[in-house]
């Protein structure tokens, strides 16, 4: 029998603000345990919660990017449930009217398909509970509340995936966009973008739904494709074999490689949600969609096509350039400068990229500004140095930090314009070379390019090619 | 100096004429000597008293503007935060919680040179309407040692009445102020739903918790409202409405206003003595050149069901973050039983019966299956309160009604049936459901031999406390209820 997986995300994306979203504390992630909490965030008797105005905006850019219809007016509620690391005993999200609905985001797989979105809402991030890794952890779980009330969106997908290859692309997308735009640093180490998935299994051709069950903990890409892939097949064999699926909540267990039940549905939580009366309303009126909606950069799919059109560049360039924000950012000030964008693109995507991955560093460490990679294209172009002297000379002011000109001017790398110069090299080759010669002159041309060579080694691969091309067909002919 | 009013004891520290020190010093012997037979106080801090009040005279000396409380000793509910003093809100599961912060409301009053003298004992959690729900003991009516000052903020009241302090903050929920001020025989004001700062009030219900001064005179209540009152960016709920000059206000003059009776509402269930006390203060104001306009408020009635699903549902959240785990009380029993043995040990054996009970009730009404048919009819029903009033409003200035249907009872008198408790709020707990300012003024006295005071409460518009406090004022001016003394003041 054949069967069709069903799969919808929700995806919890820390929104990359100074401070939480409640309070003022820093969001930063790595300080000492319990250093960045006050009353708001420990939930001390008492304390209130005020509205971060800048998570909100990161929100709103978030929800225009990915196009959905930001409300008028949502509301937070609270979600009420026990836990350690939940220090107020409820969690202050969004439920009945969320800050955004709809919206999609294409995906490759399927043809360009279109992922649906049902929902963006606000909420506030939990502390974290340390199981391990204290002398008395058999007995303590200690807490540490930094995390909690760093905000969060939660984006939730309708459930238009058809194989974990495509949530996993969906996902990827979701990630490059957040990143690119600002909102979300993208690391799934840290915690900062968390993923869940909803999968069931339906008979081919059946229109309803079958069972979900909700795969907790798929996060990181590595995982996400195995996990959703397990939970796949464990539905079809489960049905295959006569059984029923039931709903439920299930862990990814990355160490075993399998999902397991967590809690049934029964056990499910009734989070009791209300309409949280510490906070009035959010209101977000046009203007300020619009204010925001101005502080949104070009997205990665806009960029590629202007820079097909505007730079002349191959649909693959673009692409490549335009990964990410940082690096497209890079290219496109190397280009000005140099005033040769397919050059800029040459030594973006060759040189550049290979040295970075070579050193395991990333654009955003690059210690070559843009200004002197477009200094280096400047010589080349002005015939000043050769293109493989200009990598020696690109790998030197990578490592040296000095300018193309220092070099080029401190290491004698100028290129041999000097034509009684270029005379004399090509007179001691041809010398040395009757035999080559001779076949040349009998018309074979591949000799000719051997003599070339001869004369770019002999003047150290300073000898300007194309000069010395000229007078070396000269020359040969002359000495006829 | 113990019979002098908030404002006349600033007037005199600001004109030098007595030190903060002295008048501190005297009402903290007087706390003393009172607190034995009321009970009235959880703590009393005379130290840090007394220092607060050597820096207000220190000021004074240096020539800084006194301010508007300068040197008056003001006793704080239990459930207001103040930085390094013990807040218990008379629960056993806050019994040693020290918070690291001030409320809003206490920086208001230190920097108007008022002195936190030390908190009030309240029915736990300010759930109750007796004060017998405190794990610290009952307090009592300083007008007869075996019936109950009023909750829940009854500790603040009786500090009042009994003279221990000029000025004390209570919260009202549904009822909290008022009803212990009528049972106390003390004016007590619940502001307007936003106008002072909840920042720091140990919460019950959000939507409903107003923090409000309890004085002996609707002056002293002017001035207090004029130090608490104003935005406060630390809470999302607090009003950006200008605060007028309350004090300016009282101008004495009532001719020309029109008082809202619903007749059909007060006539049930109110204690004969209490119907008589009300109706005189009628005659009063309307021999003050009021005119009486009878009036309906024809979703009253559903008042009461409607505020216990409101508060407890709200309740049942705000108290889930006593668990044990960051601070407060944690049970130590079965510690090896696990987590969820470690909560439900720690909140049985830290919350009372009542704020048990309470938290059970909203845990239901915000249950799946039942969010429904409870919380969310009872906000539908809670809007049809609000435009009662709205419409009410069109044709009269303030209502007014008695503040508690019947005289201070027994103590133990209604402990064993919640319900006849509940039922006693019958007149306080609509104003906080439609978040209108209402103010209990000492009206008359029921009762031989004992005599118990009975209180008139009059709600005004949202916002328009300087209306309220102003007729009550005005209404002073024509009686003396306010004057008379408790038979433990000597």
């Amino acid at each position: 029998m054949q069967y069709e997986p069903v799969i919808g995300l929700e995806i919890h994306a820390h929104l990359q603000t100074r401070t939480k979203i409640f309070c003022g504390c820093s969001t930063a992630f790595g300080a000492p345990p319990n250093s960045q909490v006050c009353p708001v965030c420990l939930g001390l008797p008492g304390a209130l919660p005020v509205l971060n105005r800048q998570a909100v905006d990161c929100a709103i850019k978030a929800a225009l990017t990915l196009g959905c219809d930001v409300q008028p007016v949502s509301v937070f509620a609270r979600k009420n449930y026990f836990y350690p690391d939940l220090p107020k005993g409820y969690q202050i999200s969004q439920y009945e009217r969320p800050l955004a609905l709809g919206g999609s985001l294409a995906i490759a797989a399927g043809g360009g398909r279109r992922v649906g979105l049902t929902r963006i809402h606000l909420e506030e991030d939990a502390g974290k509970s340390l199981h391990e890794g204290f002398a008395d952890s058999d007995r303590r779980t200690y807490v540490d509340y930094n995390r909690s009330g760093v905000p969060l969106i939660e984006i939730v997908t309708e459930p238009d995936m058809r194989s974990a290859a495509e949530a996993a692309e969906f996902f990827a997308r979701l990630r490059d966009i957040l990143v690119w735009i600002g909102v979300n640093d993208g690391n799934m180490e840290e915690g900062s973008l968390r993923c869940d998935g909803n999968v069931s299994v339906r008979r081919a051709g059946q229109q309803a739904f079958g069972v979900k069950a909700e795969v907790k903990n798929v996060n990181s890409f590595r995982y996400m494709q195995k996990a959703l892939d397990y939970e796949i097949e464990r539905q079809i064999d489960l049905l295959e074999s006569g059984g029923v699926v039931v709903q439920e909540t299930r862990l990814w267990d990355a160490a075993a490689g399998r999902t397991v039940s967590m809690r049934s549905k029964e056990e499910a939580h009734d989070y009791r949600y209300f309409p949280e009366p510490d906070l009035p309303p959010l209101a977000v009126d046009a203007a300020r969609i619009e204010r925001v909606r101005a502080t949104l950069p070009e997205l990665p799919d806009a960029r590629r096509q202007r820079f097909v059109a505007a730079y002349g560049l191959p649909e693959y360039d673009a692409g490549v350039l335009t990964q990410s924000a940082a690096l497209a950012d890079y290219y496109e000030r190397v280009a000005s400068e140099a005033g040769n964008p397919k050059a800029a693109s040459n030594w973006v995507m060759g040189e550049l990229l290979r040295t970075l991955n070579d050193r395991g560093t990333t654009i955003g460490l690059v210690p070559l500004a843009p200004q002197a990679l477009a200094g280096l294209i400047r010589l080349v172009d002005a015939g000043a140095i050769s293109s493989s002297i200009a990598k020696d000379v690109f790998a030197m002011m990578y490592d040296t930090g000095r300018s193309a000109d220092e070099i080029v001017a401190a290491r004698g790398l100028a290129q041999i314009d000097d034509e009684a110069a270029l005379v004399a090299i090509i007179g001691d080759v041809l010398a040395a070379h009757g035999d080559a010669v001779a076949q040349v002159r009998a018309g074979r041309q591949a000799t000719f390019g051997f003599l070339v060579g001869q004369v770019m080694k002999a003047s150290g691969g300073k000898a300007n090619p194309k000069l010395a091309n000229q007078l070396l067909r000269r020359e040969i002919e002359r000495s006829a | 100096m113990l019979a002098s009013s908030a404002r006349a004891i600033r007037d005199d520290v600001a004109a030098g004429r007595v030190s903060a020190v002295e008048v501190c010093r005297a009402y903290l012997d007087r706390m003393e000597a009172v607190n034995g037979s009321l009970n009235a106080f959880n703590l009393i801090d005379p130290d840090r008293a007394l220092a607060q009040a050597a820096g207000v005279d220190r000021r004074r000396a240096a020539g800084e503007p006194p301010g508007a409380l300068a040197g008056v000793p003001v006793a704080l509910k239990d459930n207001l935060c103040v930085r390094g003093m013990r807040t218990t809100a008379s629960s056993r599961i806050l019994e040693r919680f020290v918070p690291p912060y001030d409320a809003t409301v206490v920086q208001r009053i230190e920097r108007a040179g008022g002195v936190i003298v030390g908190k009030t004992n309240c029915d736990e959690f300010a759930m109750g309407s007796s004060n017998e729900n405190s794990a610290f003991g009952p307090v009592r009516t300083p007008w007869a040692p075996d019936r109950a000052p009023g909750g829940s903020s009854g500790g603040s009241a009786a500090a009042v009445a009994a003279g221990g302090v000029p000025l004390s903050l209570g919260s009202d929920t549904g009822g909290s102020i008022r009803q212990p001020a009528a049972f106390c025989g003390v004016v007590g004001l619940k502001p307007t739903y936003g106008r002072v700062s909840r920042y720091g009030l140990l919460a019950f219900a959000s939507s409903l918790d107003q923090i409000g001064p309890i004085t002996r005179t609707a002056a002293d209540a002017a001035l207090a409202l004029g130090v608490l009152a104003g935005a406060d960016p630390a809470d999302a709920t607090s009003s950006r409405q200008p605060v007028p000059d309350f004090s300016a206000a009282l101008t004495g003059e009532m001719s020309g206003l029109r008082v809202g009776v619903p007749r059909a509402f007060v006539a049930e269930g109110v204690d004969d003595g209490v119907k008589r006390a009300f109706d005189e203060a009628l005659d009063t104001l309307r021999r003050g050149g009021a005119t009486l306009v009878d009036i309906e408020l024809p979703h009253a009635k559903y008042a009461i069901p409607v505020y216990y699903l409101v508060a407890t549902a709200e309740a049942s959240s705000n108290l889930a973050r006593y668990d044990g785990v960051r601070y407060g009380y944690r049970s130590s029993r079965h510690a090896e039983q696990g987590l969820r043995a470690m909560y439900s040990r720690t909140r049985d054996e830290g919350f009372g019966a009542e704020v048990k009970r309470r938290i059970m009730l909203g845990t239901y009404v915000l249950s799946a299956g039942y969010y429904d048919a409870y919380y969310l009819k009872a906000q539908q029903v809670r809007t049809l309160l609000r435009r009662d009033y709205e419409q009410a409003f069109e044709r009269v200035d303030v209502v007014a009604t008695p503040t508690s249907p019947v005289p201070p009872f027994r103590l133990g008198e209604k402990v064993a049936d919640p319900l006849q408790m509940y039922l006693t709020d019958v007149f306080t707990v609509s104003q906080p459901l439609a978040g209108l300012p209402a103010v209990s003024i000492p009206c008359g006295f029921v009762g031989r031999p004992e005599r118990l005071p009975v209180g008139l409460q009059l709600t005004g518009r949202m916002f328009d406390e300087s209306t309220l406090l102003r007729v009550a004022d005005a209404y002073e001016r024509m009686t003396d209820w306010h004057a008379a003394t408790p038979p433990l003041w000597s």
